[in-house]
């Protein structure tokens, strides 16, 4: 048994059978960190010491008779969700040293379930960028090609999970950066609803759009690590204090008179083939186990994009105000106060700064009706066309992102073209629905293709148990990238 | 559109973001690519439109009014870069 082939559900078992230890997986986990994450690049942190501590505490519990679904399996944390006593720096120099006070509430939640941590996985900073390049730090690398990008911005919990570095993952999802890498990196990744998980201790980037998610390599993974973060917390605002029901119970694999849409504006000119055949195959699939297909349109699709990149660099403006050199971060000294923030700020990579600049445009006196106040008000038609949608599916499919993974350095220059890897993925944040990725095939050269199941609000049960029927009915999570 | 370069040097004051003139001329062109791209949004006639700010909607979030421990001011000041007598310190903001 090579421990670190096991999905996050076998090494359940394997821990309830007696078969392996915590401390055993632990360590087999942090070997193979040790000896590949050179290549892959996916952690920034590793709190081994930390980790060897909870499995043995997991292991003795367990040797009292505690059992429970999480109950010394290895995770990752993405880098921009906090972890009391050990660096959390969301992929910036403006975060370099940052230790938090306090745990995020997903971090309590999964300490609580006697989950062991093994380390914090590489962002794009503050989560803004859809490739994972935009770190400050290191350039994580898609196991499946390490020439190529693992996507972004959860790219370093995405690939951590495909190159079985850990058991499953949470990430952040503010436009599409869990479902994204997900497909890139051949993975299942949910979005789940606005505010179905709080944002507690979640480090801001665009508070109306940001979420929690979780990675897993299979279906079953992913909803076991999700039902452990859901639920009301009321230091967060936003929280949805909504019963939390039973995912795992309604994986039932049945999908016989699911009502499923398939959206025309997202098997648009741009789309790869491989992609489109592979999505499309997937459809058929659903077909096949009995789901009932309609054709329907979700017209305002294409103001995604230009509505988010309007809402979220606004939000973002004002979130990382915060940034003066003044309670966190490294300070730099300049004539007066203001001159000191300038040059404290100048910590912030590229692509930060420019959205910055364009959040404060966006927002400032003379433009804030013609830019942010119509994006607000095409924000409401976007989830009007999914309210309209849903009157008449159950489940909306079509690719996650319109192109498999491009190779490192292609689009860092052309920052438009890389907003164009989110486009299948924007509308859901904007909206009040939930949306899961799941692997779906292999373009030509041997890189995962993701399809994308959207759900309304709320409904992570069904988008789940869609996931899951199609991968019980298909090989395609079997597939493991070559590593070493 | 055209943005020009006093427009990019000031939103980059008020976002108290410090440009060479060589970040500022990229910004000029990539941020106006951008733009150019919103324009999309002026085709919609959006007169009858409300706004939404939030995807999900709630109203008046209230929580009991519980007494509860606070971080402590140790844990508070942890990752200042500088702090005298319990507290954050800066640069004066006034003269003496």
């Amino acid at each position: 048994m090579v421990l670190t082939d096991l999905t996050l559900t076998a090494a359940r078992e394997a821990l309830r059978s007696g078969a392996t230890t915590s401390l055993a997986l632990t360590e087999a986990h942090i070997d193979r960190i040790v000896a590949l994450d050179n290549d892959v690049q996916s952690y920034l942190t590793l709190t081994d010491g930390l980790a060897l501590a909870q499995a043995a505490a997991a292991d003795a519990r367990r040797a009292r008779g505690e059992d429970g679904p999480l109950l010394g399996v290895p995770l990752a944390i993405k880098d921009i969700i906090c972890t009391a006593g050990a660096p959390t720096t969301a992929g910036s120099k403006i975060l370099a040293d940052f230790i938090p006070p306090y745990n995020a509430f997903v971090v309590d939640r999964l300490q609580a379930a006697g989950a062991v941590i093994l380390g914090k996985t590489n962002t794009d900073e503050f989560a803004m960028g859809s490739s994972t390049e935009n770190s400050a730090y290191v350039t994580t690398r898609n196991p499946w090609d390490l020439a190529r990008v693992p996507g972004g911005s959860s790219g370093g919990s995405a690939a951590a999970v495909a190159a079985r570095m850990a058991c499953g993952a949470l990430g952040t999802d503010t436009g599409g950066s869990v479902r994204q890498p997900a497909a890139f990196c051949g993975v299942v990744g949910l979005r789940p609803t606005y505010g179905r998980i709080s944002r507690w201790g979640v480090i801001a980037f665009a508070s109306s759009l940001d979420q929690v998610g979780t990675f897993g390599r299979t279906v079953a993974d992913c909803t076991t690590l999700f039902q452990a973060v859901a639920g009301h917390d009321p230091r967060d605002s936003t929280s949805l204090d909504a019963p939390v029901p039973d995912y795992a119970a309604a994986l039932t694999g049945d999908v016989r008179g699911l009502r499923v849409g398939v959206p025309k504006e997202y098997f648009i000119e741009g789309i790869e083939p491989d992609v489109e055949t592979a999505v499309r195959a997937a459809i058929a699939k659903l077909a096949g186990l009995g789901a009932e297909i309609v054709q329907i349109s979700l017209p305002h699709t294409r103001y995604a994009l230009p509505v988010y990149y309007l809402i979220a660099p606004a939000e973002a403006s004002a979130n990382l105000a915060r940034y003066d050199g003044v309670r966190y971060g490294p300070r730099r000294v300049g004539a007066d106060l203001i001159d000191s923030v300038k040059k404290t700020r100048a910590l912030f990579g590229a692509e930060v700064k420019r959205r910055i600049m364009l959040g404060t445009y966006a927002l400032s006196a003379g433009y804030y009706d013609e830019y942010y106040g119509r994006a607000l008000k095409v924000r409401t038609l976007i989830s009007r066309d999914f309210e309209q949608a849903f009157a008449q599916v159950d489940v909306i499919a079509c690719p996650t992102s319109p192109t498999t993974a491009f190779p490192l350095g292609e689009r860092v220059d052309d920052p438009l073209r890389m907003y164009l890897a989110d486009i299948f993925t924007l509308s859901v944040n904007l909206s009040a629905s939930c949306a899961v990725s799941v692997p779906c095939g292999f373009d030509a050269r041997g890189l995962p293709v993701g399809l994308q199941l959207i759900g309304n609000t709320l409904q992570e049960a069904t988008i789940l148990n869609a996931a899951y029927a199609y991968e019980q009915a298909t090989e395609w999570h079997t597939h493991a990238p070559a590593l070493g | 559109m055209t943005l020009t370069t006093e427009t990019v040097a000031k939103m980059a004051h008020l976002a108290r973001l410090e440009l060479t003139p060589e970040q500022l001329e990229a910004y000029r062109g990539q941020l106006a690519a951008i733009l150019d791209y919103a324009a999309l949004l002026n085709t919609l006639d959006l007169r009858d439109v409300p706004p939404t700010a939030h995807a999900v909607a709630q109203h008046n979030v209230l929580r009991p009014d519980v007494v509860a421990p606070s971080l402590p001011l140790e844990d508070a000041l942890f990752n200042a870069a500088q702090t005298a007598v319990d507290q954050f310190l800066i640069q004066a903001v006034l003269d003496d």
